[in-house]
Parts: structure tokens; sequence; C-alpha cells
């Protein structure tokens, strides 16, 4: 080995040590929180999770038993319908600040607004649904549910297909138009299928991202202690369960909680996974 | 070299990014069927002149062309003029490869879809036409299916050329096309572009004078924003009549 003896370099060794070593400290906390989680919810969810958790419905108070079946159901659903609304609005939305965001001031605003509402609290959306819907209609409803997870899901959408379509370099759309192909067809056929995988992406993370939110279903889709599939009534959604039942005295009810916590968190994670794997692998050089 | 007919007259042209003009009234014609080069050192204002062929600055607010170019007659600057159309008959090539991210054969369809209604057998027809056109259809016959960007550099911008060829234009404008290649590749697409002039007006831009100087009939060089010289390549090769042409021709400058 070279004895280095030089002192700019072995200062800049030790800056580099240091460095490193609050790096991996910093991630280190970061990585310890999330396996804690994991492994919390997977010691105390895993004897709960059974093919019973999916057949049962929630059980009554004192009865023994009982499943997720109705809350899973619901939260499907709800997500579902939030997803089939806001994966279209958002990508045009994401579109249109893309091609004229730099032009109008339209755009300028809504690309504000959207930041905004990113960072808007869930339980505010929450609140405004309840208040425009929920208070005319007069009752709870899974379509409440849906609008609230919808205006959570649709400024993550609009903003990452914004980002994304960015990427694409002008040299590509140059090309298209040169070409003679109009704005619309550069647009649609060319730019946004060069970012496909990233759009996508962002749609898999605002699925993830709602599927997780109580608070804008407290006060939307409250929560349903029976089956139901009816859209306009109140529906059993996997949040507001594991809300209501971890704080229960009853054993079978906090042990479900774990359970359906387990299933929200690891579905989420796959969700992400997924995104990572799967789509990021044809993403654009 | 027999005379040929003017397609494109250029004139009193100047041009503006903004406030700053970056042409200075160039006057030239293009000639039909021949290929005519650019040369001159960056900044001069060769791809600037050569976006204008097409109107490919009208994408970007702020840049605008005064004076006249005359393309078959008709002025291409008037403003009610259909830029969609224009760029249907004056394609271009781009210095870096662009595939779009679709198939090979897609890639090659994308184009001709937008003015022609044909049926499958007639679409495929073309696109063998075209990639044998830009002598690639050896290459990719068995994966038309195949992604554009799966293809090397060299054919990526073979796949380019086909691509502009296939929607069959009067002129193809090509920025550097070979720039970003290796030599074989460059080779190829030089032997491309002679035997492409047989049926169209070519236009190319090019940092490589030895280039200009194979594969052109004219050449113009170009200083500053301003049409320093024009001619028939051999007599700006050979017998350049200005000192600049000559200092740059040479090396000596630039």
């Amino acid at each position: 080995m070279i004895q280095n003896k030089n002192p700019v370099y072995r200062k800049r060794l030790f800056f580099h040590r240091v460095g490193m070593t609050l790096s991996v400290g910093a991630m280190s906390v970061g990585l310890i929180a999330l396996l804690w989680i994991l492994a919390t919810l997977l010691i105390n969810g895993f004897e709960s999770l059974s093919v019973l958790m999916f057949t049962n419905d929630t059980p009554a108070p004192g009865s023994e038993g009982g499943g997720l079946r109705n809350a899973i159901v619901g939260s499907l659903m709800m997500v579902g319908l939030s997803t089939a609304v806001s994966t279209p609005v958002g990508i045009l939305a994401g579109i249109y600040l893309a091609e004229y965001g730099e032009e109008n001031r339209i755009a300028q605003v809504t690309r504000f607004v959207t930041d905004i509402m990113l960072s808007a609290p869930s339980i505010v959306i929450g609140l405004f649904v309840y208040a425009m819907y929920v208070a005319n209609v007069q009752h709870f409803s899974g379509y409440a549910g849906s609008i609230a997870l919808s205006l959570i899901a649709i400024p993550v959408v609009v903003r990452t297909t914004d980002n994304m379509l960015k990427l694409v370099p002008n040299s590509l759309l140059e090309a298209a138009y040169a070409l003679g192909a109009p704005r619309w067809k550069v647009s649609m056929m060319v730019r946004l299928r060069a970012v496909k995988a990233g759009v996508m992406t962002g749609v898999l993370l605002a699925v993830a991202r709602v599927s997780g939110e109580t608070a804008p279903l407290l006060f939307t889709a409250l929560n349903n202690q029976f089956f139901s599939a009816d859209m306009n009534q109140p529906l059993a959604n996997l949040p507001v369960v594991i809300y209501q039942f971890a704080m229960s005295p009853y054993d079978n009810w906090r042990a479900l909680a774990w359970g359906g916590a387990l299933i929200v968190t690891f579905s989420v994670l796959a969700l992400n996974i997924l995104s990572r794997t799967v789509f990021a692998q044809k993403a654009p050089k | 070299m027999t005379k040929a007919s003017k397609i494109i007259e250029i004139s009193g042209l100047n041009f503006y990014y903004g406030k700053t003009r970056s042409l200075h009234n160039v006057n030239l014609d293009i000639h039909e069927k021949k290929v005519t080069a650019f040369i001159g050192p960056s900044g001069c204002g060769k791809s600037t002149l050569l976006r204008t062929l097409n109107r490919m600055y009208d994408l970007y607010p702020g840049q605008r062309a005064e004076g006249a170019i005359r393309y078959r007659g008709h002025n291409i600057l008037e403003a009610g003029l259909d830029v969609n159309m224009l760029r249907a008959k004056v394609g271009m090539v781009f210095q870096k490869p662009t595939p779009f991210p679709m198939s090979i054969y897609d890639n090659i369809a994308f184009g001709v879809r937008l003015y022609e209604d044909l049926s499958k057998g007639e679409m495929d027809e073309r696109v063998e036409w075209a990639l044998k056109k830009a002598a690639l259809w050896g290459e990719v016959k068995d994966k038309l299916t195949k992604s554009g960007l799966s293809l090397s550099g060299g054919q990526q911008q073979r796949l380019c050329i086909a691509r502009g060829v296939a929607v069959k234009p009067d002129v193809l404008l090509l920025d550097e096309p070979t720039s970003a290649l290796d030599p074989i590749s460059t080779s190829k697409i030089e032997e491309l572009i002679s035997e492409l002039k047989e049926d169209y007006t070519i236009a190319i831009v090019t940092h490589n004078m030895q280039q200009a100087a194979r594969c052109s009939d004219y050449t113009a060089y170009m200083y500053l924003g301003e049409l320093v010289e024009f001619g028939e390549t051999d007599q700006i090769f050979m017998n350049p009549v200005r000192k600049e042409t000559q200092d740059y021709i040479t090396g000596r400058f630039g």
C-alpha cells in the first residue's frame, strides 16, 4: 500500500468519512423506523390473517370472530372508482400543463393550485366533500368517499404526468412536427407514449396514496357494519375500520385492526415495488 | 453539371431569436433534385436557415423570419400557410436520432397515416419501400415489431431517414445527420444521400467539410448569419471567390 502523506488528500478523506457516517446514520434512522413498523405489523397482524378474514364481515360488538370482507370490498370499490376518475382527469390535465404551461396564465394558475392541493391536509378535503356533497344529499356514501379520494389522487397524477412529459426532449417533438403531425397527435402519440411508464408510475403512486387515507373517509363514506356494494350508501372501508377497531375494548376487533393494517400496508408496499420495478425498466433513457 | 430548376428561392431572409438577429439578408436558390450543403462555423446560422425552410421555428414563440422563401412559387413565410402541409412536403432529419417510442414499423407508418389512408397491404409495401430506400430493410425486416429504440445509433438515424422518405416529400432537410454517428454509419448515410437525390431535393447542414465536398452539388458558406459565398461545390472547394471561404475550407479559420 502506498503511504499517503498528501495533507490535502488526508483532509479530504477525513471529510469523506464524516459525511459518509452521517449519511449512513440518517439512512439507518429511516430504515429502522420502516422495518420496525413492518415487523410490528407482521407480528401482531399475522395471527389474525386467515381465510376467515376475507370471507366474514366485520363482527358486531361483543360477538366472536368476524372478518374484514365488507371493508376490503368497500375499500377496493372506492379506491377503484377514484382511480378510474382521477387517472384520465389527471393525465389530461398534466398534458395540458406540459403543453401550454409556459404560455398562458390559466395553466400557470392551475399548476400553482395543483401544488397546493398536493400538500393540502386530507382532513380538509374530507371536510370539503362533507360540506359540499354529504351535507346536501343528507347521507354518507361510497360516492362521497370516492370524490374525496379522487380530489387527493388527481393532483398526484397531474404533477407526475406534467413532470414526466417535460422530460421528453424537444428533439423528439420536433421530429414528429417535422412530419407534419398536428399538435394533439404529437402530444398523445409521441410525447405521452415516450413517458408511458413514468405516467403509470404516477397513477400507481396515487392509488397507493389514497388506499391508506382515513381522514377524508371519516366525513364521507363513514363506515358500514354490514356488507354492501351500494356506492350510494355508507360503505365499510379498511382505514376507518382500523381506526375504530384499534381503539375498541374487544380483543377480536383489535386483532382485525392489525390484520387490516397489514393488508393496507403490504398492498401499498406491493404497488410501490411494482411501480419501481416493472415500470422503471421501461423508462426512457 | 446541368442546370436544374429552382425549387426553393430564398430572398432577403432575416431571422430573429427574440431581439437577436441571426440571419442577415440571405439570398439563395435551392435546385431541384440536387444536394445543397450549408457549411460554416458553429453559430453561423446554417441550422437556423434550414429550420426556416419547414417553419420549424414556429414552435417557439419569439422566433420569427422576415423576407421571402418561395417554395414552388409560394411564399411559405406567409401567415395563412398550413405548416403541417408544408412539413409533409419538406421533411427533416435531425442531428440526434429521434426514433419514436413505438415499433420500427409504426415509426415509418406514423407519418404516412397522417396523410394517406392505406390498406394493411399497401402500408406493408410502403414501409418496406421506405426501409429499402434508407438501406435498413435487410437489417430490420425480421424485427419490425421491435421498438425503434432497440436499434443502434446508426440504424436509428437511417430509420429516421426512412420515416422522412416514407411520406414521399419533395425536399429533405438534413441537419447534421451524421454528427452523432461512427464513420461506418456515416458513410452509409452519405451513400444514401447520393441515392436519394435521384428523387428528392436535399439540403444538408454539416460541420464536416469533406462530407459537403463528397456529397453535395451546391455549397453555401455562411458566417455570422450572412451568406458569404454560394455556388457549385466544385467551384467553392477548388476555386472560391471570397478569401473568407478559402480560409475556412483550408482550415485556416473556424
